[in-house]
């Protein structure tokens, strides 16, 4: 099975505190498949991927990380990150003083050092402005500029995803890249992530917009911990919309004549 | 290999560009130990020396009105491992004058070397200086270093000054640096030190605003790792209407290391107005993270974030 699948999670636990965060996640994604996450804000969905990725703080305390057949539960970030796996941040870091070219070229050097750059015969700094371009950003703009707090939280997040695809990872992990973008670029961000499944890259597409969901090749719904139900995306976006209440239903006024249903 | 030789080749050890060393069309200063290896003048800009027991005495006067369009370079070193060497220099930037410095001092091989530093500075009514001083003091830590300087910026003057000891160790760092601003004057003070093993650094930036409208920025930006320590005292003092002024620290501690930052501000003028920031912390741990998912070990994106920080 493995080989059919770059990613493998099978039953996973994550517990914060007293707190259940991740209740038995279940998913597979194959090579350069999208994977549609949609989920309201607070169902877990970033806190899978923290622990996708192997953060600080997020060791499951139950279940397996399969990737690519080999389990990496417990292996560090850059282990991971060595193998293949990725993640864009929700909210980019800023770096003080390090120039986005520098920071584009880190991913770069990790593509050619794990042996996925081969075809690219581009020297560096053209294979810096693609990155850039892919994510309509000028290189004559960007290169020179610092990733902190100079630029924008679109341009950061931008940039983010830049440093991606110039990784070329085997796959990203993409938390909300849609959020805090004008509605106009969603589009953009969207023909980025099937450039990166045409690059064979597979995408964890984290969203709580719907609207992203038709980029997907399959698509699931995350509700308290749980994914509740995957399918075609049209369908599981139609079923977000029409069933999907936001997760703590408890601070909400009961609707007339009934009840949130709990999905 | 020749003196001058040595003294250039740890000069570009140190991050300088010796063809400028060598240029007639740049002024410059060359100083080993106590011996001056070179002195270079060029049209408005004078420079004299004085050999001394343990040093050298420098003057650099620029006329008047002069535009310096290639920085002054001055390159001070220690070649052998010990030894004690005190540069006592004075500098005159003629009113309406504008000049940069790039100095390198340099002790590669250092390890029982005290490097001292006392420095007057003048800037005149209307001048600019930018002085950028970068130190290379090896790997060993045997390195003394004690800049000390009195600066006086006249009205509308202005003086920039960077320091950086960023590469190699520290060794000890004693820096204290006090500027007097007079009307429409600015100061900027910018320290950067990254200190690890057993290495000390002590940073203190002063700046007096004295004249109306005067503006000043002390900053510093330190790391320290291993068992290093810093202290760190930014003090602005605004004594004029609409002075203003900004003290702005941050450091980066990791592993047993120790940092201290004193932000002093005072005024003495209602009209003024001095603000300051001060953090210390360890890497950021987004940053930490971020760097590493794009594959580099958690060693060199601390050194990745470090030296932004360093740069920025």
């Amino acid at each position: 099975m493995s080989d059919d699948y770059i990613l493998q999670v099978e039953r996973l636990h994550l517990e914060r505190g007293e707190q259940e965060i991740l209740r038995g996640v279940t998913l597979e994604i194959a090579p350069g498949q999208v994977y549609g996450l949609l989920g309201r804000n607070g169902s877990g969905k970033s806190s899978l991927a923290y622990t996708l990725m192997g953060c600080a703080g997020y060791v499951p305390s139950a279940g397996r990380i399969l990737f690519d057949g080999q389990d990496v539960t417990h292996l560090s970030i850059t282990e991971r990150a060595r193998l293949g796996l990725t993640l864009a941040w929700q909210d980019p870091a800023r770096f003080e003083g390090l120039k986005v070219k520098d920071y584009l070229s880190l991913g770069l050097a990790l593509s050619e050092a794990e042996g996925r750059a081969e075809g690219m015969k581009e020297p560096l700094r053209e294979r810096v402005e693609e990155a850039l371009a892919a994510v309509a950003l000028s290189p004559l703009t960007y290169l020179e500029r610092t990733v902190n707090d100079a630029l924008s939280g679109g341009e950061r997040k931008r940039i983010e995803l830049a440093a991606v695809y110039a990784m070329r990872p085997r796959l990203a992990i993409l938390d909300e890249p849609d959020s805090g973008i004008d509605v106009l670029s969603l589009d953009e961000i969207a023909h980025l992530i099937r450039r990166l499944s045409e690059q064979g890259t597979a995408v964890l597409l984290i969203t709580h917009r719907d609207e992203m969901v038709p980029v997907a090749d399959v698509a699931a719904l995350m509700c308290a911990g749980e994914i509740v139900r995957t399918g075609e995306p049209q369908e599981v976006r139609a079923y977000y919309a029409r069933r999907c209440r936001p997760c703590d239903v408890s601070e909400l006024v009961e609707p007339p004549g009934g009840s949130y249903e709990r999905l | 290999m020749s003196d001058f030789e040595a003294i250039l080749k740890a000069y570009e050890r140190s991050g300088g560009n010796p063809h400028f060393l060598k240029s007639p069309r740049v002024a410059s200063l060359v100083v080993s130990g106590n011996r001056v290896l070179g002195a270079n003048e060029v049209a408005g800009v004078h420079l004299s020396s004085e050999e001394l027991p343990d040093g050298v005495r420098a003057k650099v006067v620029v006329e008047p009105g002069v535009r310096l369009d290639t920085p002054a370079h001055l390159c001070f070193g220690v070649i052998p491992k010990e030894g004690v060497q005190r540069i006592l220099s004075e500098f005159e930037i003629g009113d309406g004058a504008r000049a940069g410095f790039i100095a390198h001092c340099t002790f590669p091989n250092a390890e029982q070397v005290v490097h001292l530093m006392e420095a007057q500075i003048h800037v005149g009514r209307n001048a600019s200086m930018k002085y950028n001083e970068t130190h290379y003091h090896g790997e060993a830590g045997g390195v003394e270093v004690v800049p000390k300087a009195q600066v006086t910026v006249d009205e509308g003057g202005q003086f920039v000054t960077e320091f950086a000891l960023t590469t190699g160790r520290v060794g000890k760092l004693d820096f204290d640096y006090v500027v007097d601003v007079a009307a429409r004057g600015v100061a900027e003070l910018t320290t950067k030190a990254y200190g690890y093993g057993d290495d000390a650094i002590s940073v203190k930036e002063t700046i007096r605003l004295n004249g109306e409208g005067a503006r000043g920025l002390a900053k510093a930006r330190i790391a320290v790792r291993d068992r290093a320590t810093s202290q760190v005292v930014g003090a602005t003092e605004g004594n004029a209407p609409f002075a203003r002024g900004h003290v702005d620290c941050v450091e980066i501690v990791r592993d047993g290391a120790v940092a201290n930052a004193v932000p002093v501000v005072k005024v003495t003028d209602p009209r003024a107005y001095v603000t300051h920031e001060a953090a210390i912390g360890t890497v950021d741990k987004k940053e930490l993270e971020t760097l590493m998912a794009r594959g580099l070990d958690e060693e060199t994106a601390v050194d990745v974030i470090i030296r932004g920080m360093l740069a920025g």
